[in-house]
């Protein structure tokens, strides 16, 4: 007993002090444990906070509200439309089956459309929208409506969308929007910060040029959402900005005159403010509907687009590379007006096809069978006698020729780096034939630049720059489209002289006023005598091929030729000749003639321009009459 | 004198039993049940389902069972401790050979009104059996190769059973609170710092043995970035819920990643991941101290006794339910690999909280019969 109680006692003692060492430890695992609750739920509190709302809140962005365009007036020339759109959530309709098949025949969608929409909503999540049409007739919205009772789960939504209430009109100056695609995406930032699903962007033109302004930014839904990414309930709804307005330099009217007087045709008329460098009316014809490609061209409508001869899809004012033809006669004379080769005297013999000047046994013919006589440069501007011109420039050199015609913005682009599918033409010079060819220049090369054939290429938008330089006294100006354009900084050569003297811009100012006012000239016949819209211009007539012996000898009329062959007509002018103000370029493709096609288009531009210039002014001044 | 015979005297009624009852472990066990009732409710949504009536029924029948079992004479335990033992081993026998398989593992046994997870009994069982076992043993003899090695094999025997269902973490617990009586015992500190030393530097290769999922969790507790979505997500998530619980919590039923679904497994082992959540700091270390005060009556309680294997008992099933809950927070908080342990009377489990509720009944018992002296 006593052995026992003493073993009893030991075992207490024993057990005891163990109980002893484990609470202590007990003690030290307890405060681990609540220090570490305190470094997560006080000291990381916030990360982890943060954490749980990363998880459980997403958000849901919706398409920004794209920036419209003005034209000069403020009217809206690509604005933005109610589009009504069929929504589905697949997940909140019972009886999927049963709804398809009922808005298939509500909406007689055809067999390929239907196959579409179920394949889309295969590819969906059930919760995400599924959409059945984005751009419904508001027949056909209405009709959904008055059906809804039996169609669950069917969201009809108005969603804003762009439109161009001028059709085709604008078409080759703002371009158009049609969905992003990944490259787009992965090209531009914005587009990238701002997308959703459907969303529209610029895919030519000015729309594409000023994506960033336009774009405008999401409004964004925030929800919180469970684990499996579904909605539970909206938080927040914050609302995006509307993308930029840009108001442009065009007059609308004018430019719905461009379209008109190209109609049928292929071609380009720009018109520009010969001080401002305010680009009127920018048009290249055919043209196409831009809407068409808002919510994706249907397969007939993009083929028909695309196999139009007259290539619709090539904006001809900026990308088409023409030989100038006559037209370049005026930098030519005023470059050797101003190199000294020339004086208003110098007088060349043109002696028609008998007697063509002959190079290194080449002839080169006069456009006149008879030949013009005697002329000065005067004259020979009037009359476009290619054979004075050919002398003239075999005297001045190409090089000399060149240096002039690229100081009037020939050879680059004349918007810089807005358009980025605007081509540069191609200035001449020996240097350049060098370096592209590999061969050294050939002095015939020179005599057909003067009458503007050969290397030489122009785009009409060039021509236009050239024309409103010359007819401003010979400064330089900076066309613009877009006012208040936030990428440009105001450029510091703006209003330098081009010449070396004044007066050698007179003369050709003089030349270019007697070939379209003076009996003879060669747009005699498209003059106005009121001197309220006097013009003066050149005609040009460009050669689509070399013209053989065989065709002088048949000496086809236009409309014999085929249409491929015939010449692209050209003009230039600026107006009203005393005290100008705007300088137009028109191109007729395959036109024929400068003087019968190109001219008279002129003649009636110049009517409205005038006519309208006065409202333009008053825009102008309107801002100090509001004060 | 007199003492010793009012004590010894075998009517010993009703309300001097009352009289001795332990009111504050009592309440500490019904606030516990209390709050994770509230929990459970939470769960569900905020709504009284499955889960929660569920455990309502449970948290009521056992506490019934624990009230009875404590007006049980402490002698009646001590004698049933082997018989109790060698039922619990059948019926792990009978799991391993008929039990009900269940995503991967073979841990139940279809009772017809209950389907019983034996392996949680065990828990409890060990403690029991142990200290029976050491009870008349003198402390010379405790340390007697005969001794360590036949109380090595209780552990070993259900231990290996359990790993075969396969559930690791359960039967690691079982072999916890085995080991916890023996070191009540007396076995020598040297045995157990040689085991420890000898399980670290064969780590590497239990390692080699673990199955591919129990590789996955010890990876994932080294790093829980290197697969977020997969077998890291459960510690990220669970740590974004406490973390995001902050000092006062967000407020009952207000739990956002719980209720939201992204927490795994929130009715059982990470209930205390939405109940830090709801509650915060604050709410985390009442409930912290909710356990630490149980855990200090139950040593208590060990303390007055008179029976050394009431005392035994006591202190072995305070470790156990100590280490339970160390294991399962710290689980919950990242400090240790994902192993499947329930909070006691906290997680969702009937046999979980039946033999938590078996403890504490024996020890209410030891509290009435705090005098009885065990021969």
């Amino acid at each position: 007993m006593i052995n026992s109680s003493s073993d009893n006692v030991k075992k207490l003692n024993s057990i005891n002090r163990r109980m002893f060492i484990t609470g202590s430890v007990k003690f030290f695992i307890m405060i681990g444990l609540v220090s570490r609750l305190f470094f997560l739920q006080v000291k990381e509190n916030k990360k982890y906070l943060t954490l749980s709302d990363k998880n459980r809140i997403r958000e849901w962005k919706l398409a920004p509200v794209r920036g419209e365009f003005h034209d000069y007036f403020g009217n809206v020339i690509a604005g933005n439309f109610e589009a009504y759109q069929l929504h589905i959530i697949p997940e909140q309709v019972e009886d999927f089956r049963y709804v398809i098949y009922r808005i298939k025949d509500l909406l007689e969608l055809n067999d390929k459309e239907f196959k579409r929409i179920i394949k889309k909503k295969n590819e969906i999540k059930s919760w995400e929208t599924l959409i059945v049409s984005d751009n419904l007739s508001w027949k056909k919205f209405s009709k959904i409506n008055n059906h809804l009772y039996d169609l669950n789960g069917v969201k009809p939504v108005i969603s804003i969308s762009r439109n161009y209430p001028f059709g085709s009109n604008f078409t080759h100056v703002i371009g158009y929007v049609s969905q992003a695609n990944e490259q787009d995406i992965e090209n531009n930032e914005a587009i990238k910060k701002n997308f959703v699903p459907g969303l529209k962007i610029g895919k030519v033109g000015l729309e594409k040029s000023f994506e960033k302004q336009l774009i405008g930014s999401n409004d964004i839904e925030r929800y919180e959402v469970n684990a499996y990414g579904r909605r539970i309930s909206q938080l927040e709804f914050q609302k995006g900005e509307k993308g930029k307005s840009l108001r442009l330099t065009v007059d609308t009217k004018v430019q719905q005159l461009s379209n008109q007087l190209l109609k049928d045709q292929a071609g380009s008329i720009c018109v520009m403010d010969i001080y401002t460098g305010e680009v009127i009316a920018m048009h290249s014809s055919p043209s196409f509907d831009p809407n068409l490609f808002v919510f994706g061209i249907s397969q007939d409508d993009w083929q028909i687009i695309r196999n139009d001869p007259m290539k619709p899809l090539v904006n001809k004012t900026l990308q088409g590379n023409y030989s100038p033809g006559s037209t370049i006669k005026p930098i030519v004379a005023l470059s050797a007006l101003e190199n000294g080769i020339i004086n208003t005297n110098f007088t060349v013999n043109c002696r028609g096809h008998k007697h063509p000047l002959e190079l290194y046994g080449q002839t080169y013919h006069c456009w006149k069978k008879q030949g013009h006589g005697f002329m000065n440069l005067r004259n020979a501007m009037k009359q476009s006698c290619d054979t004075y011109f050919y002398e003239i420039a075999r005297k001045l050199g190409v090089d000399r020729l060149s240096e002039t015609a690229k100081k009037f913005g020939l050879g680059k682009e004349v918007f810089g780096n807005l358009f980025n599918i605007e081509k540069k033409g191609l200035v001449p010079s020996t240097q350049w034939k060098k370096n592209a060819l590999g061969q050294s220049w050939v002095l015939g090369e020179t005599v057909i630049t003067g009458i503007g054939q050969g290397y030489i290429q122009t785009t009409p938008i060039q021509l236009c720059l050239m024309t409103a330089q010359i007819a401003n006294g010979g400064y330089k100006i900076y066309p613009k489209i877009v006012i208040d354009d936030e990428n440009k900084t105001s450029p510091i050569d703006k209003f330098t002289p081009l010449y070396k003297n004044s007066k050698n811009i007179k003369i050709v100012q003089d030349a270019m006023f007697a070939s379209t006012n003076e009996v003879r000239g060669t747009s005699y016949r498209s003059r106005i005598d009121d001197p309220k819209y006097q013009f003066a211009g050149k005609t040009g007539t460009a050669q689509v091929k070399k013209i053989t012996e065989r065709d002088r000898e048949l000496d086809l009329k236009t409309f014999q030729i085929p249409y491929e062959e015939r010449d692209h007509a050209l003009y230039i002018a600026y107006g009203p000749y005393k005290n100008p103000r705007y300088a137009v370029s028109i191109l007729v493709e395959h036109g024929g003639n400068g003087s019968t096609t190109a001219a008279p288009m002129a003649k009636k531009l110049f009517k409205t321009i005038i006519d309208r210039h006065q409202l333009r002014e008053s825009i102008n001044n309107k801002k100090y009459l509001d004060i | 004198m007199y003492q010793h015979n009012r004590l010894t005297t075998n009517n010993f009624n009703f309300f001097s039993k009352l009289a001795n009852f332990d009111y504050i472990l009592m309440a500490c066990i019904l606030l516990l049940g209390f709050i994770s009732l509230a929990t459970m409710y939470s769960t569900d949504g905020g709504k009284i389902l499955f889960h929660t009536k569920s455990h309502f029924t449970k948290l009521i029948v056992f506490t019934i069972m624990m009230l009875i079992f404590s007006f049980i004479n402490i002698k009646f335990w001590f004698s049933i401790g082997y018989f109790f033992y060698v039922i619990i081993i059948g019926l792990l026998i009978w799991t391993y050979l008929f039990g009900i398989k269940s995503s991967g593992s073979q841990r139940w046994i279809d009772l017809y009104f209950i389907n019983l997870q034996p392996s949680e009994l065990m828990k409890i069982c060990i403690i029991l059996c142990l200290a029976k076992y050491f009870h008349r043993m003198k402390l010379e003899n405790v340390n007697s190769l005969y001794a360590i090695l036949s109380s090595l094999i209780i552990i070993l025997l259900p231990m290996g059973l359990v790993i075969v269902q396969p559930d690791l973490g359960t039967s690691l617990l079982i072999s916890i609170s085995g080991l916890a009586v023996l070191w009540f015992a007396g076995i020598n500190h040297k045995y157990f710092i040689y085991t420890m030393i000898g399980f670290l530097i064969s780590l590497p290769f239990i390692i080699s043995f673990l199955k591919p999922y129990q590789k996955l969790r010890v990876l994932t507790f080294l790093n829980p970035d290197r697969d977020p979505l997969g077998a890291g997500y459960q510690i990220i998530q669970s740590k974004i819920a406490v973390g995001s619980g902050g000092i006062f919590g967000k407020g009952f039923l207000k739990g956002t990643q719980s209720y939201l679904e992204f927490l795994p497994e929130k009715h059982t082992d990470f209930i205390f991941t939405l109940f830090s959540e709801e509650f915060g700091f604050i709410g985390s270390v009442f409930l912290l101290l909710i356990y630490a005060i149980i855990i200090y009556r139950i040593v208590a309680i060990g303390a007055q006794s008179r029976s050394y294997f009431a005392k035994l008992f006591c202190y072995s099933f305070a470790a156990s339910i100590f280490v339970y809950i160390t294991i399962n927070m710290s689980m919950v908080l990242g400090l240790l690999p994902i192993v499947g342990s329930p909070l006691p009377i906290m997680s969702y489990g009937g046999s979980s909280m039946l033999a938590t509720m078996i403890g504490f009944g024996i020890v209410m018992s030891a509290k009435v019969h705090n005098q009885q002296s065990i021969a």
